[in-house]
C-alpha cells in the first residue's frame, strides 16, 4: 500500500501548463479504446461475428440470387454493370452505417444510463472529447475491419471492378465515423428506451430507399433531392463510385458531407457529455 | 500550519429554482480523516462533486490540492481517488482487469499499474477473485473493489460517498479496518455518511450538514460535549403513559426529549437520574442508561422529522 505520492511542486509544475482544448481533452483517448478492446474481446464476440456475416448474407442472397433475374443496371454515371456490383458497394456502405449505429447508440445508451460508465471514467483525468473519440475511434477499427473482410468476398466473387475499390477502405470508415459522432451525439439526449427505437425508425427507411438496391434515377425529380440530402444516399455513391471504377471530381461533395457531418456530431456529443457530467 | 488539501469558502451550488448547497465553508487539512454528516438531501454530495471537480459551483471560492477545480479540473482529478455513492464498476471487465483498465485511464504506464493492480488485490483482500466476473462479487466485494480502484492513482484525497451504506456488519467492519489503514498512512479522507457510528469511528472532525448549511463543526467527542450529554437515560412507560408521565419529567436532567415511544433524559450520569425518577414514584417500564454519541447530536441539529 505504498506507493509514491507526487509531491505538491511536481503537481502545480504539470498543472500550469496551457492545454489546447483545457478541461475537455486529456490526449488519452486510446485508454478509453483500450477498455472497449478488453471488454468486446470477453463479452460480445457474438456480436462481432453477426455483424460481419450480416451484409454477406444480403450480398449472396440478394446479387446474386435476385441479380440473376435482374442482369445489369446502370449507375448513376450511366455504365452499365452486373446487379451484384451494383449493390454490393451499397451494402457495404449500410454494413459500416449500422456497425457505427449500434456501436455509437444502443452500446453507449447502456454504458451511459445503466453501467454508469462513462460517470466512472470522467471523474479520473479523462474529458469528455477522450470519450467520445476512444468510443467512436473503437467502432470505426471495428467498421474497419467488417469492412475489409466484405471488400474480400466483393473481391473473390468478381465485384470489384477497378482497383480503385481500395478506397473504399477509407471511405468506410469516413462513413461510420459521421454516423458514429451523430449516433452518439443523439443518444446522449436520449433518457428512455422508447426514445432509442426512434432511431430504427429513421435508420430503416433510410437503408432501403437511398438508392441502395435501385438506381435514383426511378424517383421523380423531387424525391431525389429528399434522398440525395440524407447521408447514406452520400455514402452509398461514395462507395459505388470506388468500387465500380467511376471516378469523378463531385465525389469530393461526398467526403465534405461526412466531413460536416463528423465536426457537428463531435461538437454536440462533446458538449452534451461536458454538461451530463461535469456540470 | 500546511496549505489545506481541501479549503472552501460561502460555497454555493443552484439549480435553477433549487439550492442544494448554500454557503459552506470549512478546510481539511493534510492527513486529516473529515467528515460530512447529514440527512439525505442535505447537500453532501453535491459537496463532494464539486470538490471531486465534476460539477461547477455557482459561487463562493473551493480549494482542492492548492488548483481551482473550474480551471484544472483533470489535474486535480490526476490526484484524487474517488468512491461514488453507487458502484460504478465496468461489468464487463474482470476484476483485476478494472484496475488495469480504470488506471490506464490517468495515463500511467502500464507496468506500473500492473503492479499496483496485484498490491492493491491483496489490500482489498480480493487477490484470489481477480480473474472473477464483477457480477459475482457481494456487495462488500465490490465496495471494496471500488476503493481499490479509487487507489490505482495514488491520490492525496479519497472521496467515500456513503462507503458502507447497503453492507452488512461484516462487511462494514472489514471496509472500515481498510479505511482506518489508509488513515494511518497519511491519506486524507473526506467521507459522507448518515452512519453515526462510522463518524465515529472514521472522521477526526468533521461537519453536520442539514439543507445545504453547516449546523455544527468540531471533532466527534467534541460535538457530543457541545450538543448533549455525558450519558443519556432512556425510558419507557408504555405508548399510553408517555405523554401523561412527560409533564413530570421536564426539569430531570440537562434536557428531556419526549418522543412517541420513549422518553430521552440527557444529563452526566444517567443512574443519578433513574434514581430520583424511582424516588418521584416513576416506575418506567424498561430502562436504559447509555453512552451520548453523535447520533444525540445529529438529531438535535437535523431534528427528528423524517426527510424525504
Amino acid at each position: 500500500m505504498t506507493g509514491p505520492h507526487l509531491s505538491p511542486s511536481t503537481l502545480t509544475a504539470g498543472a500550469r501548463a496551457p492545454r489546447t482544448f483545457g478541461s475537455l481533452y486529456a490526449g488519452n483517448a486510446r485508454s478509453v479504446m483500450a477498455r472497449g478492446w478488453r471488454a468486446t474481446r470477453s463479452s460480445n464476440s457474438l456480436a462481432i461475428l453477426s455483424g460481419f456475416v450480416e451484409p454477406i448474407f444480403y450480398l449472396l442472397s440478394m446479387g446474386l440470387g435476385l441479380g440473376a433475374l435482374i442482369g445489369q443496371v446502370h449507375t448513376a454515371d450511366g455504365a452499365s454493370v452486373p446487379y451484384a456490383a451494383f449493390i454490393a458497394p451499397a451494402l457495404l456502405a449500410v454494413a459500416a452505417m449500422n456497425g457505427a449505429i449500434y456501436d455509437s447508440t444502443w452500446n453507449v445508451f447502456f454504458k451511459m444510463q445503466f453501467a454508469k460508465l462513462y460517470e466512472g471514467m470522467l471523474s479520473t483525468s479523462l474529458g469528455p472529447l477522450d470519450v467520445a473519440l476512444g468510443e467512436i475511434s473503437l467502432a470505426l477499427v471495428r467498421g474497419l475491419l467488417y469492412a475489409t473482410g466484405f471488400l474480400l468476398v466483393m473481391q473473390a466473387l468478381g465485384l470489384n471492378l477497378s482497383w480503385w475499390a481500395l478506397l473504399a477502405l477509407p471511405a468506410v470508415v469516413l462513413i461510420a465515423f459521421g454516423f458514429a459522432s451523430i449516433g452518439m451525439a443523439v443518444t446522449s439526449y436520449m433518457k428512455t428506451f422508447q426514445q432509442m427505437d426512434w432511431i430504427n425508425f429513421v435508420l430503416l427507411p433510410m437503408f432501403l430507399f437511398s438508392a441502395t438496391f435501385y438506381p435514383l434515377s426511378v424517383y421523380p425529380q423531387g424525391i431525389q433531392y429528399v434522398i440525395q440530402a440524407l447521408p447514406l444516399w452520400h455514402g452509398v455513391e461514395l462507395v459505388r463510385g470506388l468500387t465500380t471504377g467511376q471516378i469523378d471530381p463531385g465525389m469530393l461533395w461526398h467526403v465534405l458531407y461526412y466531413a460536416v457531418m463528423i465536426m457537428i456530431g463531435l461538437i454536440f456529443t462533446t458538449r452534451r457529455l461536458k454538461a451530463l457530467f461535469l456540470n | 500550519m500546511p496549505e489545506p488539501v481541501i479549503a472552501t469558502q460561502n460555497l454555493i451550488k443552484r439549480y435553477q429554482d433549487f439550492v442544494a448547497v448554500d454557503g459552506i465553508s470549512f478546510e481539511v487539512a493534510p492527513g486529516e480523516s473529515f467528515g460530512l454528516l447529514g440527512p439525505n438531501g442535505a447537500g453532501k454530495s453535491t459537496t463532494m462533486r464539486m470538490i471531486g471537480a465534476v460539477s461547477t459551483r455557482t459561487s463562493g471560492d473551493l480549494n482542492v490540492l492548492g488548483l481551482d477545480p473550474n480551471r484544472y479540473g483533470p489535474e486535480i482529478r490526476s490526484q484524487l481517488g474517488v468512491v461514488p455513492q453507487e458502484n460504478n464498476l465496468d461489468m464487463e471487465l474482470k476484476v483485476r482487469e478494472n484496475l488495469l483498465v480504470y488506471g490506464r485511464y490517468f495515463g500511467l504506464p502500464r507496468a506500473r499499474v500492473a503492479r499496483r493492480a496485484d498490491e492493491l488485490l491483496e489490500f482489498a483482500q480480493l487477490a484470489d477473485k481477480a480473474s472473477a466476473k464483477v457480477d459475482d462479487l457481494s456487495g462488500g466485494m465490490k465496495r471494496r473493489l471500488t476503493i481499490a480502484r479509487a487507489l490505482i492513482n495514488d491520490p492525496r484525497l479519497l472521496l467515500l460517498d456513503e462507503p458502507t451504506t447497503g453492507l452488512d456488519p461484516q462487511a462494514r467492519h472489514i471496509l472500515w479496518d481498510r479505511l482506518f489503514r489508509l488513515k494511518e498512512q497519511g491519506t486524507t479522507l473526506l467521507l459522507t455518511t448518515h452512519y453515526m457510528d462510522e463518524a465515529e469511528q472514521l472522521c477526526d472532525r468533521l461537519v453536520v450538514v442539514d439543507k445545504g448549511r453547516i449546523m455544527a463543526e468540531g471533532s466527534p467527542a467534541d460535538l457530543i460535549r457541545r450538543y448533549s450529554s455525558r450519558e443519556v437515560l432512556e425510558v419507557r412507560f408504555g405508548s399510553t403513559q408517555n405523554a401523561a408521565v412527560a409533564d413530570r419529567i421536564q426539569g430531570f436532567g440537562e434536557r428531556v426529549d419526549v418522543l412517541p415511544d420513549r422518553i430521552l433524559v440527557y444529563s452526566d450520569s444517567g443512574e443519578n437520574e433513574l434514581e430520583q425518577m424511582t424516588a418521584a414514584g416513576l416506575r418506567p417500564i424498561t430502562s436504559l442508561v447509555r453512552r451520548s454519541s453523535l447520533e444525540d447530536v445529529f438529531l438535535r441539529l437535523t431534528g427528528r422529522n423524517l426527510i424525504e
